[in-house]
């Protein structure tokens, strides 16, 4: 039976995906501009086909062609700081999109307490292929008013308590944890601070670095620091191709650097933190391609392709035994680090 | 000569970038330093014989790293280990200057490799696996050679049974390093982790300023966390919350008595105390 909490979640995420997809010419980036005006080009000649007055069949296939041609161009070469921009992209699919496709019978888990719910990460129980695990996801809003709920994405100690909460009782009931990050930072206010945002993260790095169940983040946004580490120490860290993660973001490195934060794009490329950049450099370990044109013009296939690779990467954990996850999880962590002995 | 020696002082918000290494104060050149807290006026010699701390107010000014341990362990028990340990340029960082030449200028300015010292040594008789940021170097920032100083410091007290100490003295991640710096976080954690094990005490000690990535990791887990008067510690840099929230920031915010005053920190504990003290808590928990 599922839950009450379940069918709001459903309902909440089926409404943000048709928010995705029928909204999607609301926002344009900049880079992608030349494409739409190209795809409304040719809904137009098949309204008027379809009336038809006239056959534009040949002239539509072809400019089908073009925009195919064009969309790989553009996604063939994008920037770090192009990048950047769809993985923040306002159509995206958020993590509540994800848990509406690839999750049954959820049941949230609100509490941290101690202090107070935090919406900016949604976390509970459910099926994943009719298997019982311990989902949570970092949260974003769609409205303005959805984001004061959601505080943009950016977790309280309340959050990280949350689910450190969460860490507890999967390893107690030998759950797998799925875990998809998307956060512009941990949230830096004064009540977060009096009430030790940095031990609430420190905390859950030792827990999660100890936990002998399975573990997979998926970045599937933006990864801005200690706030999305705070729960990614898992097993295995996959990225959607149009995803960022890194120690800082760009505008707070370009407002430090520069005291600037406008130079962001020189500070996206400068901090090498896409997908691929994480691939090269061994932290990453797979890269999860999206639907053409990023993961907005079709979040049901990216959604697809997550699955899959979580399905695989699952499998390949489940055939550990705890203390082999536990070590392995330990190597992975403590070999990471480039440096040289020597005079 | 100079009569007036005044080390500039760094702001913690300053730090990641490292564009203001001190440069190491010329010792022996001033017979006078200025106080920072109350403005006063003392001999250097007083000063340096009161470990940096205001003979006059008790401000805690900023001690360099050598002298840390030096306060704390018991004389010529201290034996540097990882020094070979050379930072590396992963991302090929370019801002104003190069990372590379950044590191290289900061080593040649402080005689040191990177921002972390950490060995072997005693307390009273007592030996601990111990560690110390140097804030003099980038801002002690973290990256890839602090990391696993660090989480050598808690290998060494995991296979030889001891415990570890580590003094932070940081402005967080070194975002030169980038997902390098970020993943340091999760390698001390588990390097800590694992040292659990073998129930020894591990004691932190925060100094001003501990704040960014070393705050959300190692440095707020130990099994006892102390701080020096006045410092600041805290997980976002008061600069940003204040251009996030467009307002000042209360009198004393993120300093060691509001941090105490929340729970959130086991004791302050002076200077000229910390020695003794920390003594104490080897004998309670060791």
């Amino acid at each position: 039976m599922r839950s009450a909490s379940a069918k709001n979640v459903k309902s909440e995420s089926e409404r943000a995906i048709s928010a995705a997809t029928m909204a999607r010419p609301a926002y344009v980036i900049d880079f992608e501009r030349p494409l739409i005006a190209l795809e409304s080009k040719i809904a137009e000649l098949k309204q008027l086909s379809g009336g038809a007055a006239a056959d534009f069949g040949d002239e539509i296939l072809k400019l089908e062609k073009k925009a195919k041609k064009l969309q790989a161009e553009i996604f063939s070469d994008l920037s770090r700081w192009q990048i950047v921009q769809l993985a923040r992209h306002p159509n995206r699919p958020y993590f509540l999109d994800y848990l509406g496709l690839l999750f049954t019978d959820f049941f949230e888990i609100e509490g941290d307490r101690r202090f107070a719910a935090d919406h900016a990460l949604v976390s509970g129980f459910a099926l994943f292929d009719g298997e019982p695990v311990v989902v949570m996801g970092q949260q974003k809003g769609r409205s303005t008013k959805d984001n004061m709920y959601r505080n943009f994405g950016m977790m309280r100690p309340e959050g990280y308590r949350k689910a450190r909460r969460l860490f507890d009782l999967a390893e107690r009931f030998r759950r797998p944890v799925i875990i998809f990050i998307d956060t512009p930072g941990a949230y830096p206010g004064i009540g977060a601070e009096e009430r030790g945002q940095a031990e609430a993260i420190a905390v859950n790095l030792e827990v999660m670095s100890s936990l002998s169940v399975p573990t997979i983040s998926v970045v599937i946004g933006e990864g801005a620091s200690g706030g999305a580490l705070g729960i990614g120490v898992t097993s295995r860290i996959l990225m959607l191709q149009y995803s960022w993660y890194n120690v800082i973001s760009p505008e707070s490195c370009s407002s430090i650097l520069y005291r600037d934060a406008t130079k962001a794009q020189k500070s996206a490329e400068a901090l090498k933190l896409t997908a691929k950049d994480l691939k090269s450099f061994g932290i990453t370990d797979e890269i999860v391609p999206e639907a053409a044109g990023g993961a907005h013009r079709d979040p049901a296939e990216t959604a697809a392709n997550v699955q899959a690779a979580v399905r695989r990467h699952l499998a390949e954990l489940k055939q550990l035994s705890p203390e082999q996850i536990v070590k392995d999880r330990y190597l992975k962590y403590r070999a990471m680090g480039i440096f040289t002995a020597g005079e | 000569m100079a009569w007036f020696s005044k080390t500039k002082k760094l702001k913690a918000s300053q730090s990641a970038n490292g564009k203001s290494s001190p440069q190491p104060a010329a010792k022996g050149e001033a017979l006078w330093q200025k106080c920072d807290g109350c403005g006063e006026v003392a001999y250097v010699q007083d000063w340096e014989r009161h470990w940096n701390v205001c003979p006059l107010c008790g401000h805690h000014d900023r001690l360099p790293v050598r002298r840390r341990l030096e306060l704390v362990l018991d004389p010529d028990s201290f034996e540097e280990l990882d020094a070979e340990l050379v930072p590396q340029d992963p991302l090929g960082f370019v801002d104003a200057k190069k990372y590379k030449d950044r590191l290289k200028s900061t080593a040649k300015n402080t005689g040191m490799k990177d921002a972390f010292i950490s060995g072997g040594g005693r307390i009273d008789g007592r030996p601990v696996s111990i560690g110390s940021f140097a804030f003099e170097f980038m801002g002690g920032s973290m990256g890839s050679v602090v990391g696993e100083k660090v989480a050598r410091v808690f290998d060494r007290a995991y296979e030889r049974r001891l415990p570890a100490i580590v003094f932070s003295s940081t402005g967080g991640a070194r975002m030169q390093e980038g997902i390098f710096s970020l993943m340091q976080m999760a390698k001390t954690s588990a390097a800590l982790n694992r040292f659990r094990s073998v129930k020894k005490p591990y004691v932190s000690v925060m100094l001003h300023p501990t704040t960014g990535g070393v705050a959300a990791s190692f440095a707020w887990l130990g099994d006892v966390v102390i701080a020096e008067p006045k410092a600041l510690i805290g997980f976002a840099g008061p600069r940003v919350i204040e251009q996030t929230l467009r307002e000042k920031l209360p009198p004393g915010f993120q300093r060691s008595e509001f941090l105490l005053e929340h729970g959130m920190i086991d004791a302050i504990v002076k200077r000229p105390e910390m020695r003794q003290r920390l003594s104490q808590l080897l004998t309670l928990l060791a």
